[in-house]
C-alpha cells in the first residue's frame, strides 16, 4: 500500500462520521454563541436537501451560494477564530435569510441562529469598503427611526427622478438606484400608531393585546396599523402601542449589529413587561412577520442574559403571535358579501419559514369569501428580505421578477401578504398588493383599502352588509 | 480510513496553468481559493473528505466538451459531481482532480406529452421533472429520497432507485436516451426519444457507470401519466421479523403495491418527531404500503394486503385518509436519514439488496449483530425491492465505536451477499463500498469490468478512484 496516500478528513480527527465534525477547542465553546453554533453544526448531516429550495442557489448554482456551502463556510470561519476574509463575507452576505432551508431540512438544523451569529462575527472582525460601511451605517440608523426614515423620504423622493442619472455598474451606484426605485412616489402622513396609545375595544373588552407597530411599516404604510387596530377593535380587543416600545432590531440583527439589536430588544421587552405586569396581554401581536420571527426569538437572543431579562424575555416571545394566528384565535368573520376577487396569496418567508405559519393566512381570506390561489414555487424568497433588496440589487431583481411572473400566471385580481418588504419589494408589477389585514378588514366593515379604491377590480359593490 | 490513488506530481506542479486553462473555458464558472474550494471537499458521506484541485462549474455542453478535453490532453483526473447528494462519495474529488460540477446544466429542454418524453440537462433535480409535467397528469417515476435536491445526472450515474421502484422501475427502466461527453471531449448522443436502440444496448451500459465511462450531459426520460389515485396505509407490528414475513407474503401473493416501506422503531421515533404523520409510536416495525389505481382498484388491493396484515398479529393498521396524511406519512419516510440525525448525529447508512423471502432472516441477524457490536441500528428500506438501508449509530467521540461501526457495515453487505443478494441498492458502489466489490465478484470478473472502463477511459482519468479497489499502479488493467 506504499504507493497510496490515506485519504483522511481534513481537521486533525479521522473519524468518520455522518455528520458534521467540528473542533472547536473547550475555551471557544466556553463563548455561548460558539456553543449553540456547534450545536447547529453538529447536528448536520450534510444531505444537501436544502440546497434545493435555497433561492441563491436555484439562481447561481453554487455550492457556496446553498445552506450546506455556507454552513461549511461558516464552520471554517467561527472555527479558525481568524477575522472573516472576503470569500466567506461575499457568500454570507449572498444569504437572504430567508429560512427556507429550515423548512426544508429533515434533520432540524437551526440555520438562522447560525447565520446570525456569522453575521454578528464579521460585523466585529470584517473591513468592509467605505461606501458599503456607510450605506450600511446609513440604513441602521434610518429604517428603525420613523422619524428619520420619514425624512430621507422625501429626500429619496426628490432624488428619483433623477435615479437614471445614476449610471455604470459599480455596487454603490446599482444599490443606490436600488434604494430610490423602492422610495414610495407618495408618503403617507404620520399615524397614531406611532406614539404611546390604548386603542379600546368596541362593546365589552374580551382580550387586550399590545401591537408591534414596527418602524419602517409606520412611515411606509399606516393603514396597515390602522386596519388591523380597527379589526380587533370590532371583535372585542383593546389594542396597546406600549409606551417605549419600538424596531424590533430585525433589521440591525440581521445587519451582524448585534448590540444596537439587543438594545431595540430590551427596550421592547421593558415595554412590554410592563404591560403585561400592569394590565395583563393575551397577546403581543405582530403584522410584520419579519418583526414576529424576531420578536418570537427574543428567548434566544436572551438566554444567556442575567434575570430579569432571560424571564421577560421567554415571557414575551411566548405570547408574540402573527396577527393571523391571533386571528383564527379569537375567530373572526366577514360582514359583507363575498366580493368575487380572485386573491393570490404571498407567503412571507419570515411567515412560512421564520415562523411555520402557514395554512393561517390562507384560511382567513378563504374564510373572508375571496378565492385564493398561491404561486408556483411558494417557497421562493420575493427578494426583499430587509435590506438586501438594496445591499444586493441583482439578486433581489432577479427574485422579485421570477415572484412577480409566478404571481401573475395565476391571474389574481390583487396580491396579498402579511409582510410590509415583500410589500414594498412586489409593488409596481400592475396588480394591486396589499396587507391581508387590510382585505380582512375590509370584508368585516372597514373601508375599501386604498391600494383598491384607484385601481379597476373588485367592481361588484360591497358595500352590502351581510344579512346577519 | 481509505487509500486513494497517489496524486499526480506533474499536475500539482502545473495547478495554476491547469486553473488558467479551466478560466478561459468557464470564465465565470472556475472556483480556485482554497477557502471556496473546502465546501466542495465532500458529498452526501462526510465520513471522506479531499480538497480538489479546481472547481468547474459549466452552463452547456460545449463547456462541458471543453473542458474534458483540455484535461485529457493535460492528463488531468476529473470527478463530476450533481447536487453532492450520494451516500457512497460518488462525488468525492481527490486532490489533483478538477470537480466538474453539473449544477448550471439546470434547463428543461423539452416536454412531449403525446410521446411521452422529456429531455433535460443533467443539472435537473429530480423532482423538478414531475413537477413541470404533473400539470398535465404526468410523473417522472424513479424517486429516491434525495429527489427534492439530487440532480437526473447522477441519477443516471448511480441508477438510483427510490421507493416507487418496486412497481415502475429504476433509472434504468425510466431512460429513452442520453447525451455523453467522453473524455477527450467528444459528444455522443445515445438513443433517444424512441422504445428502443439498435445496435447494443449503451444506454444500459452507461446508465449506473458512476461517472467513470463518461459524463452526461442531457437525459431523455421517460415520463408516464400519473394514477387516478394512491392511497398509503401504515402497518404497524410487534416484531422487525413479523413485519418482514409480512413483507414476504404480500410480495408472494403476487400483489405488487407501488411502494412497499419498511422503518422500525427508531426510525419511527425520529421520522414521526420531523413529520409529525401520525407513525404508530408503540409499534416495532412498520410497513408503509401503498397502492394506487381507480378507488374500486385501491379498495381491492388494500383488502388483500388488509388480510394478510392481518394474519402477522399488527398492533394496528390504518388507511391515509387525505392527500395531507398521504404526504405527511412520505414526507416522514423521505426525510428518514436526515431525520435519523435527531438520534444520533453519527451513523453509517447501509445500502444492499437481498430476494424478499430472506428477509425475516436478515433482520433477525442484523438483530444479533447489533447486540454483538453493541451499537444501535435503525433500519428503513424499501422492503418489496428487498433494499435494505440499516443506519448503524455510533458515537464520533469514540474511534472503537466507528471501527465497530464499520465492521457492522461491511458484515451486513457480506451478509446481503450470502443470501444471494448484492452489496449495493440504489446509492452505487462509489469509494464507500469501492474496497468490498472482492465479497462479490472474483478477480477476472472485476478485471472484465475494468477493461470496459479502459475501453472508454484508457488513461483512467474519469472518476478513477471508485468502485474498483485500487492496486498498485504497477499492474493497471489496461484493454488487451
Amino acid at each position: 500500500m506504499g504507493r497510496f496516500t490515506l485519504l483522511s478528513g481534513t481537521d486533525s480527527s479521522d473519524r468518520t462520521t455522518s455528520a458534521m465534525q467540528t473542533s472547536f477547542t473547550a475555551e471557544q465553546l466556553r463563548d455561548p454563541d460558539i456553543a449553540s453554533s456547534n450545536q447547529v453544526l453538529r447536528s448536520c448531516v450534510h444531505c444537501g436537501f436544502c440546497t434545493a429550495t435555497c433561492p441563491t442557489f436555484v439562481l447561481l448554482g453554487d455550492e457556496l451560494d446553498s445552506p450546506r456551502g455556507r454552513i461549511y463556510l461558516m464552520k471554517d470561519m467561527l472555527e479558525s477564530g481568524r477575522p472573516a476574509t472576503e470569500e466567506v463575507v461575499t457568500h454570507i452576505d449572498r444569504c437572504l435569510s430567508c429560512l427556507a432551508c429550515m423548512t426544508t431540512c429533515p434533520s432540524g438544523v437551526n440555520y438562522m441562529h447560525l447565520v446570525d451569529h456569522a453575521r454578528t462575527y464579521i460585523e466585529r472582525t470584517y473591513t468592509r469598503a467605505w461606501h458599503d460601511r456607510a450605506l450600511r451605517w446609513v440604513l441602521a440608523q434610518v429604517l428603525p427611526n420613523p422619524g428619520l426614515m420619514r425624512l430621507s423620504l422625501v429626500a429619496a423622493r426628490l432624488g428619483r427622478p433623477f435615479r437614471d442619472l445614476f449610471g455604470g455598474s459599480h455596487m454603490l451606484v446599482r444599490r443606490l438606484r436600488a434604494l430610490l426605485s423602492l422610495a414610495p412616489a407618495r408618503l403617507p402622513p404620520a399615524g397614531a400608531h406611532e406614539r404611546p396609545n390604548v386603542f379600546p375595544a368596541e362593546g365589552p373588552r374580551r382580550y387586550r393585546v399590545a401591537l408591534l407597530a414596527g418602524c419602517a411599516q409606520n412611515v411606509l404604510a399606516p393603514e396597515i396599523n390602522a386596519a388591523t387596530t380597527r379589526l380587533l377593535n370590532r371583535l372585542g380587543v383593546e389594542v396597546v402601542i406600549a409606551e417605549g416600545a419600538r424596531c424590533c432590531g430585525a433589521l440591525t440583527h440581521h445587519m451582524g449589529r448585534h448590540e444596537q439589536a439587543m438594545a431595540y430588544a430590551r427596550a421592547n421587552i421593558a415595554a412590554w413587561s410592563r404591560e403585561i405586569d400592569a394590565g395583563g396581554l393575551d397577546a403581543i401581536v405582530i403584522n410584520t412577520s419579519g418583526c414576529g420571527t424576531t420578536v418570537k426569538d427574543y428567548g434566544f437572543a436572551f438566554r444567556a442574559e442575567p434575570e430579569p431579562w432571560r424571564g421577560q424575555a421567554e415571557r414575551v416571545a411566548a405570547v408574540a403571535k402573527d396577527i393571523s394566528e391571533f386571528l383564527l384565535h379569537i375567530g373572526y368573520a366577514p360582514t359583507r358579501e363575498p366580493p368575487n376577487l380572485t386573491v393570490a396569496h404571498h407567503a412571507a418567508c419570515s411567515l412560512q419559514h421564520g415562523q411555520r405559519v402557514t395554512t393561517q393566512p390562507r384560511d382567513l381570506l378563504k374564510k373572508a369569501g375571496f378565492s385564493v390561489v398561491e404561486p408556483a414555487e411558494p417557497h421562493l424568497c420575493c427578494g426583499s428580505a430587509g435590506t438586501y433588496n438594496i445591499l444586493q440589487p441583482d439578486l433581489a431583481a432577479a427574485l422579485r421578477a421570477r415572484k412577480l411572473a409566478n404571481l401573475e400566471a395565476q391571474k389574481p385580481d390583487l396580491i396579498a401578504a402579511g409582510n410590509i418588504g415583500c410589500i414594498t419589494q412586489l409593488a409596481g408589477g400592475g396588480i394591486p398588493i396589499l396587507h391581508t389585514i387590510e382585505l380582512l378588514d375590509w370584508m368585516a366593515g372597514g373601508p375599501r383599502p386604498a391600494a383598491l379604491r384607484a385601481g379597476t377590480c373588485g367592481e361588484v359593490d360591497t358595500g352590502i352588509a351581510r344579512p346577519r | 480510513m481509505i487509500a486513494q490513488p497517489e496524486p499526480k506530481p506533474d499536475v500539482l506542479a502545473r495547478r495554476e496553468e491547469i486553473i488558467a486553462g479551466l478560466r478561459t473555458i468557464v470564465p465565470g464558472g472556475t472556483i480556485a481559493e482554497p477557502l471556496r474550494l473546502k465546501p466542495y471537499e465532500t458529498d452526501g458521506l462526510t465520513a471522506y473528505r479531499q480538497v480538489p484541485l479546481a472547481v468547474v462549474l459549466p452552463e452547456t455542453t460545449e463547456q462541458v466538451a471543453a473542458i474534458l478535453a483540455f484535461c485529457h490532453a493535460n492528463g488531468v483526473r476529473v470527478v463530476p459531481r450533481g447536487a453532492g447528494t450520494s451516500l457512497s462519495g460518488g462525488a468525492l474529488p481527490l486532490v489533483d482532480a478538477v470537480l466538474l460540477g453539473m449544477m448550471r446544466l439546470g434547463r428543461i429542454l423539452e416536454v412531449n406529452f403525446a410521446d411521452r418524453y422529456a429531455v433535460v440537462q443533467a443539472g435537473v433535480t429530480n423532482l423538478s421533472i414531475t413537477q413541470a409535467v404533473q400539470g398535465s397528469g404526468f410523473f417522472y417515476a424513479p424517486d429516491p429520497s434525495s429527489q427534492l435536491a439530487c440532480m437526473i445526472g447522477g441519477n443516471v450515474a448511480m441508477n438510483s432507485g427510490g421507493a416507487h421502484c418496486l412497481k415502475y422501475g429504476v433509472t434504468a427502466n425510466n431512460l429513452l436516451g442520453l447525451k455523453i461527453v467522453t473524455i477527450d471531449g467528444e459528444v455522443i448522443d445515445i438513443g433517444g426519444a424512441h422504445l428502443d436502440a439498435a445496435g447494443y444496448d449503451w444506454l444500459g451500459l452507461l446508465t449506473g457507470s458512476e461517472g467513470q465511462l463518461a459524463v452526461v450531459t442531457e437525459v431523455t426520460v421517460r415520463i408516464l401519466r400519473g394514477p387516478e389515485g394512491a392511497r398509503a396505509m401504515l402497518a404497524a407490528f410487534r416484531a422487525n421479523e413479523v413485519a418482514g414475513a409480512c413483507v414476504d407474503a404480500i410480495i408472494g401473493s403476487g400483489i405488487i403495491p407501488v411502494a412497499l416501506e419498511f422503518m422500525d422503531r427508531p426510525a419511527i421515533h425520529a421520522c414521526e418527531a420531523f413529520a409529525h404523520a401520525g407513525y404508530p409510536l408503540d409499534a416495532e416495525a412498520m410497513l408503509i404500503i401503498e397502492v394506487e389505481g381507480s378507488p374500486a382498484e385501491q379498495d381491492d388491493l388494500l383488502g388483500r394486503i388488509r388480510a394478510i396484515c392481518e394474519r402477522h398479529d399488527p398492533i394496528s393498521l390504518k388507511v391515509s385518509g387525505s392527500v395531507e396524511e398521504s404526504m405527511a406519512i412520505w414526507k416522514g419516510r423521505k426525510g428518514a436519514f436526515g431525520a435519523v440525525g435527531r438520534i444520533s448525529p453519527d451513523y453509517l447508512c447501509m445500502d444492499g439488496t437481498i430476494p424478499t423471502s430472506r428477509l425475516p432472516e436478515v433482520l433477525g441477524r442484523i438483530g444479533a449483530m447489533s447486540e454483538n457490536y453493541g451499537l444501535k441500528v435503525a433500519n428503513i428500506f424499501h422492503a418489496g425491492d428487498g433494499n435494505l438501508h440499516p443506519l448503524i449509530m455510533f458515537d464520533a467521540n469514540d474511534p472503537d465505536s466507528f471501527h465497530r461501526a464499520e465492521n457492522f457495515g461491511a458484515d451486513i453487505l457480506r451478509l446481503c451477499v450470502e443470501v444471494g443478494g448484492c452489496l449495493t441498492g440504489e446509492h452505487g458502489v462509489g469509494v464507500e463500498k469501492r474496497d468490498l466489490m472482492p465479497a462479490q465478484f472474483a478477480p477476472h470478473e472485476l478485471d472484465q469490468q475494468r477493461r470496459i472502463k479502459s475501453a472508454f477511459d484508457p488513461d483512467w482519468l474519469l472518476n478513477p478512484s471508485k468502485v474498483f479497489p485500487l492496486r498498485p499502479p504497477a499492474e493497471p488493467a489496461r484493454a488487451a
